[in-house]
Formats: structure tokens, C-alpha cells, sequence
């Protein structure tokens, strides 16, 4: 077996490897390339240095829609966790029905982002008016709030069938244990439970610090950055400095700030990681 | 079984190779609006039955052209046929648009106006003419006891707007204006269109074409008539956030409403009503002696040629080009199947359009009123007419005050000038 995986290997590895370089580090060194230039197309690109960072950094609603990213993918990131993880210990207990809870939560990280995001703002229009509120398009606290409420929606199913994984997991013998020792349901969640979950706990906050920090789909279909750029987020805010500005400069600065964000994103999923990994325990 | 499917394969690889073969440069065109996708798919197989020479027609969805043109322009096959929608779009594009100063199309073109340029180059060519105004329905103002021609001044307008809102329950309407949407699919009409109302006062005030720096001196005007679009209106202020193009269309044909601000393009949507109920009204603000002013007649469409193309298919692109504006199935397909004015001196007699809202407008023009032209292609960008709707659209709701609008109008024109320079 191990003779005939030395020697097969290229067969099971290259096609994806080949895949990986074309779909994403071709294009990723083509993009840190491009962010050093002025172009319209890339076959016709001009250097310019540093410039295009310069101005990154000069442009006061790149760092509006930071702010705006930071605060959403904080209280998203926290508010999915919980719920989720509630939801798992509500479905882990045996109740009655309990799968068919789990499809309807699930089901709506079936539905794609854009349509989501509609489909949402004709719902809180709808409320909004009734309310004789501004709509969404005219107030950002609506909008963050909006989002908000959409992310949890399409994201706890998810996490939750994550968490579940993980409850189901945990050795019964330990719950036994202590149980047998005296502790109460609320010190068998924190004492037991949740030091054993922390691999899934690992996870569901990686996916949801980083899907939160990206988000775009909902984005711009929930709000578009409306009113002005106040609900504007870092993605979309990439996208309209590529697409909404006229002038060959404006591309290379897209490009830059797609790279700032890149590092952006990579070095807080990697803190977030190496902090939720020290905290997981060995069975 | 196999046998079959290995036989059918062949043929078609065959096929593929007799075409390819006997071809000896292609056209791709890059089509702009959706609405004439059929149309142009169909000549473009007329063209190729009747002379060999491939046409390949892709038309990209509505609002996503620059990013389509985009990427398609840097495959192996890029566009040879493409279009700008003025000064402002052909900056982006100089580099790829083939000088058409010598071709035939330049020559049958009515006026040089059409003609794009940069420097001494043709770079590009308009192929439609259009036009937008106040689209009212006569039979509903007559209704009301007016005719369209007790309308010729803003004061009159909104003398006869304000009569049918302040009696809509009795006349059956819910307003005397359409819902002016600010969604996607609807703002182009107020922070594009209506928006060159003020650009073009100032313009002729000032005598010129375009501008770095924009001073609103006719924005109290535009404030009017905006204040007219909203108060006159089928719905609350505060919801035109969400409302489409497809709700004024459907307050419109529903005969809901009286007006709805739109152009030539429209026809189809609107038709349903009968061409004897309709008319359009210039879109008036309150300017001196705006008796006399028009319709607003433009073009935002420019054809450009792919100058990075081989000469084979530059050729053969200038070679269908040609034929589309000077044959009979071309010039039918044109003027009567796509509905377009083109500014061509071949479409005469029966290729006049046909479209009722273009007659209205030549009627217009006869009667010796002054067309307003259309200036947005000097907008200095995407971003200032965003801002200016989002402004818009807070001071509808109540949430902005109008000094939002003149920030977003004047400040937001030098910055964005300054950034796309």
C-alpha cells in the first residue's frame, strides 16, 4: 500500500495542484502585481511604486467601511456562536422532532447570499414601513442591524450542525463521570462539555470571523452601502473603487486595497486561530 | 449505439473545421442593450448566411457592460465591435478604439456632432439617437379637464400635477406622477436624467460643453421640480427606497398615474395604453423662456472598432457595420424591429422609425422647439451620480435636507473631477 502511493502520488495530487495554482495563486501573484500599477486591462499595465498604496490609505471610506466591517464581524461573530451553540445542546437532548428542527435550521445556508439579501429587505422594508421607520436604504444602524439578523439566519443552521458534531462527541463516560461526582448540569457544560467542543468551537468561529469579515453577496444586495457609504463594507468597498470610478488609476488602487485586505483578513484569522487553539484540550 | 455518437462527433468536427476554414475574419459584437438582444442575434445570422463571414453577437446584462467588456477585451477573441457611452467612457477605452476617420460609416453620418472624438481621431460613432421627456397620459388629463397643450412652462405643470393630486380620488389615479424610484433599477432616471436639466442651464448660461467644476446655479430649479416629482405623487416620500422601475411602469400602464418621466426606449413598456392616449411633455423646471424648450435628444451609445484586433476582422467588422446601415433587411431591422433613430443619412422613407414617442419628438422639432442635449456623458463619474441619488433619496424620505443634494451636486462634482484626472 505505502509502495504504491510513493509511487502513485502525482496522480491523486497533481490535478488538484494544478487546480489550485490556475484558480488561485496564478491569479493571487497577478493581483499583488497588478496593485504596484496603472492599468484598464492587464495586458497594458504601467508601473506606478507605492502610489496606489499611498492613496489606499488616503481614502477616508476605505477606513469608514473598516470600522463598519470590524463592528459588524464582532457582533456577528459573537451572536452566531452563541446561538448556534444553544441551538446544538437544545437538539442534542433527545427531544422529539429533533431532526426535523435540524433540516429547518439548516436549510437556509442552502439559499445563496444575493437572493437571501432580497429577500430580507423586502422583510424589514415591510416592517420598517409598518413601523413608520426609514428604510433600510436610509439609515445605516437599519442596515447593520439588517445584516445582522441575515447573517445569523443563513449561518447558525450551519455552525449549529457543527457544534452537534462536536456535543455527540464527547465521551459519555466523562458526562458519566461527572455526573457521579456531583456536578450540576451548568459545571458539566463548562467543566466538560466545552473543553471537549473546543475543536468545533475552533472552527465555527474561524468560519464565522472570516465569512463575516468578507461578506459581500448580502451586502450589496441588502443595502448596496446606502445611505451615502455608511453601510459600506471592505469587499464592497473594493468592488466600487474598481467598477464606480472612471480613470485607469482607480483599478490599480482597487487592486491595492484588495491586497491590504487580503493581509487584513489573514492576520486576524490567524490570531483568532492560535488563540481558540491553545484552549483545546487532548482526549 | 457508440458507433453513432463517434459518427455524430466527427460531423461536427468537421463542421467546426469547414467554418472556421472558410472564414476569413469574424465579427464580435459586444452588445449593449439587452432589450435588442433578439434583434441582433437574428442579423447577425442574416449576415452570415448572406456572406460567410461569422458574427458572433453577446449581449452583456443591463448595468454590467464596462465589466464585461472588461474581460472579455483581453481574450484571445475579444470584441472587434464594442461601444462607449461618451467623452467620459472613451477615456477608459482610447487605447482599443481603431480611428474610423476614413471608414464608410463615418461618411454617411448626418451630422459630425455623432462622431466621437479624440484629438483629430474618429473614435467612435453614435448608432441611436434617443430622447426622454415627461410621458403623459391624454386620456386621463382630459379626464382631469386639461389637454396637453395648457402645459408649456413649469408653473403650468405643476398648476395641473397639483389639481390631479389634490382630486386624485375622483379621477381614479393614486397620483398625478409615477413613484420616483431610487432603486437600482429606477434612480438613472432622476440622478442621471433629470439631473441634466440644471447641467444644461448652466452650460448654455455659462456657453460650455462641459466642466471641472459644476456651480448649481440652477439647482432652486431642480429642487422644484424634484419637490413636484415627490409631493404629486402615487406614494409616501419616505418609500421611494424601494421602489422600482417596474412599479412606475405598472402605476403607468395601470393608468394610476398621469406621468411618468421616461424616453423612446420605453415605448414597448407603455405601449399597451394606445399610441392615441399618449404624448410627451418636455421636462420643465422654471427656467426663462422654457416655453420654448424641447425635448431632451442624445445619444449615450457609441460604436467603437477593436484597433488591437488583426486587420482581417477590424475589415470585416467595418465591412458589417457598413452593410447594417445601408441594406434592407440592416435598415429594417434597425429602424423598425429595434425601434431606433440612428443618425445615418441611408435610413429614409420607409426606415424612418415608426416608434409613436419619436414622432412626437420630430413633431417637437418641427414646431421649432429647442432639443435639450444630453451633458450626463460629461459627468465625471459613476460615483457623483451615486452620491447625488443617495442625497436625493434622503432628502425625499426626510432623513437629508437639501444642502445634502447641493454638496453631493457641486462639491462632489470638483472631487470626483479631481480624482478622475
Amino acid at each position: 500500500m505505502e509502495k504504491a502511493i510513493k509511487k502513485f502520488w502525482p496522480v491523486f495530487l497533481l490535478p488538484t495542484l494544478c487546480a489550485f495554482a490556475i484558480g488561485f495563486i496564478w491569479p493571487f501573484l497577478w493581483g499583488i502585481y497588478l496593485s504596484f500599477h496603472k492599468f484598464t486591462t492587464i495586458s497594458k499595465t504601467t508601473f506606478v511604486g507605492l502610489d496606489n498604496y499611498f492613496k489606499v490609505f488616503a481614502d477616508s471610506t476605505f477606513v469608514d467601511a473598516f470600522w463598519f466591517t470590524a463592528a459588524f464581524t464582532v457582533v456577528s461573530t459573537i451572536l452566531i456562536n452563541v446561538i448556534a451553540f444553544a441551538l446544538a445542546l437544545a437538539l442534542t437532548r433527545g427531544l422529539k422532532g429533533t431532526n426535523i428542527f435540524r433540516t429547518v435550521f439548516f436549510l437556509p445556508n442552502l439559499i445563496g447570499g444575493i437572493v437571501l439579501g432580497y429577500i430580507w429587505q423586502i422583510l424589514l422594508n415591510g416592517i420598517l414601513t409598518n413601523l413608520g421607520l426609514p428604510l433600510l436604504a436610509l439609515d445605516a444602524r437599519y442596515g447593520f442591524w439588517g445584516l445582522v439578523i441575515l447573517m445569523c439566519w443563513q449561518q447558525i443552521g450551519y455552525m449549529m450542525i457543527i457544534y452537534i458534531a462536536g456535543l455527540q462527541n464527547v465521551p459519555g463516560d466523562l458526562i458519566e463521570a461527572a455526573s457521579i461526582d456531583g456536578a450540576t448540569s451548568l459545571q458539566t457544560l463548562v467543566k466538560v462539555k466545552l473543553p471537549m467542543v473546543m475543536p468545533s468551537i475552533t472552527i465555527c468561529s474561524f468560519l464565522t470571523l472570516t465569512n463575516s469579515f468578507k461578506l459581500f453577496d448580502q451586502n450589496l444586495s441588502l443595502t448596496n452601502g446606502e445611505p451615502g457609504k455608511a453601510s459600506q463594507m471592505l469587499a464592497l468597498n473594493i468592488y466600487d473603487t474598481f467598477y464606480a470610478r472612471s480613470g485607469a488609476q482607480w483599478k490599480g488602487i482597487g487592486q491595492a486595497k484588495a491586497v491590504v485586505f487580503f493581509l487584513l483578513v489573514i492576520s486576524i484569522a490567524l490570531i483568532q486561530l492560535y488563540m481558540t487553539r491553545r484552549k483545546e484540550v487532548q482526549q | 449505439m457508440k458507433k453513432l455518437i463517434t459518427l455524430a462527433l466527427a460531423v461536427c468536427l468537421c463542421l467546426a473545421l469547414a467554418l472556421s476554414a472558410s472564414a476569413e475574419g469574424s465579427v464580435y459584437y459586444l452588445n449593449f442593450k439587452p432589450e435588442q438582444d433578439a434583434q441582433w442575434q437574428e442579423l447577425a445570422a442574416l449576415y452570415t448566411a448572406e456572406t460567410g463571414v461569422p458574427v458572433t453577437v453577446v449581449t452583456a446584462a443591463s448595468g454590467n457592460y464596462e465589466t464585461t467588456l472588461m474581460s472579455e477585451i483581453e481574450k484571445s477573441d475579444p470584441p472587434t465591435l464594442f461601444q462607449v457611452n461618451g467623452p467620459v467612457g472613451l477615456a477608459n477605452w482610447t487605447d482599443y478604439c481603431y480611428n474610423l476617420a476614413d471608414s464608410e460609416i463615418v461618411k454617411h453620418l448626418t451630422s459630425d456632432a455623432f462622431a466621437l472624438k479624440d484629438g483629430d481621431e474618429v473614435k467612435g460613432v453614435a448608432y441611436v439617437i434617443e430622447t426622454y421627456g415627461i410621458i403623459a397620459n391624454t386620456k386621463l388629463l382630459e379626464k382631469a379637464g386639461y389637454k396637453a397643450e395648457d402645459i408649456t412652462n413649469f408653473e403650468t405643470l405643476k398648476q395641473v400635477a397639483d389639481d390631479i393630486q389634490a382630486r386624485k380620488d375622483e379621477l381614479g389615479v393614486d397620483g398625478a406622477f409615477t413613484s420616483a424610484g431610487m432603486d437600482g433599477s429606477s434612480d438613472w432616471r432622476f440622478k442621471t436624467h433629470l439631473a441634466n436639466m440644471p447641467i444644461y442651464y448652466e452650460y448654455q448660461a455659462d456657453g460650455i460643453g462641459s466642466t471641472p467644476a459644476i456651480k448649481g446655479t440652477y439647482l432652486d430649479n431642480f429642487k422644484a421640480i424634484w419637490d413636484l416629482y415627490i409631493t404629486d405623487s402615487t406614494c409616501d416620500p419616505a418609500l421611494l427606497a424601494s421602489k422600482t422601475g417596474n412599479d412606475a411602469v405598472a402605476e403607468f400602464v395601470g393608468e394610476k398615474a398621469v406621468f411618468y418621466q421616461n424616453g423612446t426606449w420605453a415605448w414597448n413598456d407603455v405601449s399597451a395604453l394606445g399610441e392615441e392616449n399618449l404624448t410627451m411633455l418636455p421636462i420643465y423646471i422654471g427656467v426663462e423662456g422654457e416655453e420654448n424648450q424641447g425635448l431632451c435628444t442624445g445619444t449615450e451609445n457609441y460604436w467603437c472598432v477593436n484597433g488591437t484586433a488583426s486587420q482581417e476582422d477590424i475589415d470585416a467588422t467595418l465591412a458589417f457595420m457598413e452593410w447594417v446601415i445601408t441594406s434592407d433587411a440592416g435598415r429594417k431591422s434597425m429602424s423598425q424591429d429595434m425601434g431606433f433613430v440612428t443618425p445615418f443619412d441611408t435610413f429614409t422613407g420607409e426606415y424612418e422609425s415608426t416608434n409613436p414617442l419619436v414622432k412626437i419628438d420630430a413633431a417637437y422639432t418641427a414646431a421649432g422647439k429647442v432639443p435639450v442635449s444630453w451633458n450626463f456623458a460629461t459627468i465625471p463619474s459613476e460615483e457623483w451620480k451615486n452620491g447625488l441619488g443617495s442625497a436625493m433619496t434622503a432628502y425625499a424620505a426626510g432623513t437629508g435636507d437639501w444642502d445634502g443634494v447641493k454638496t453631493a451636486f457641486v462639491d462632489g462634482w470638483a472631487t470626483e473631477y479631481e480624482l478622475s484626472h
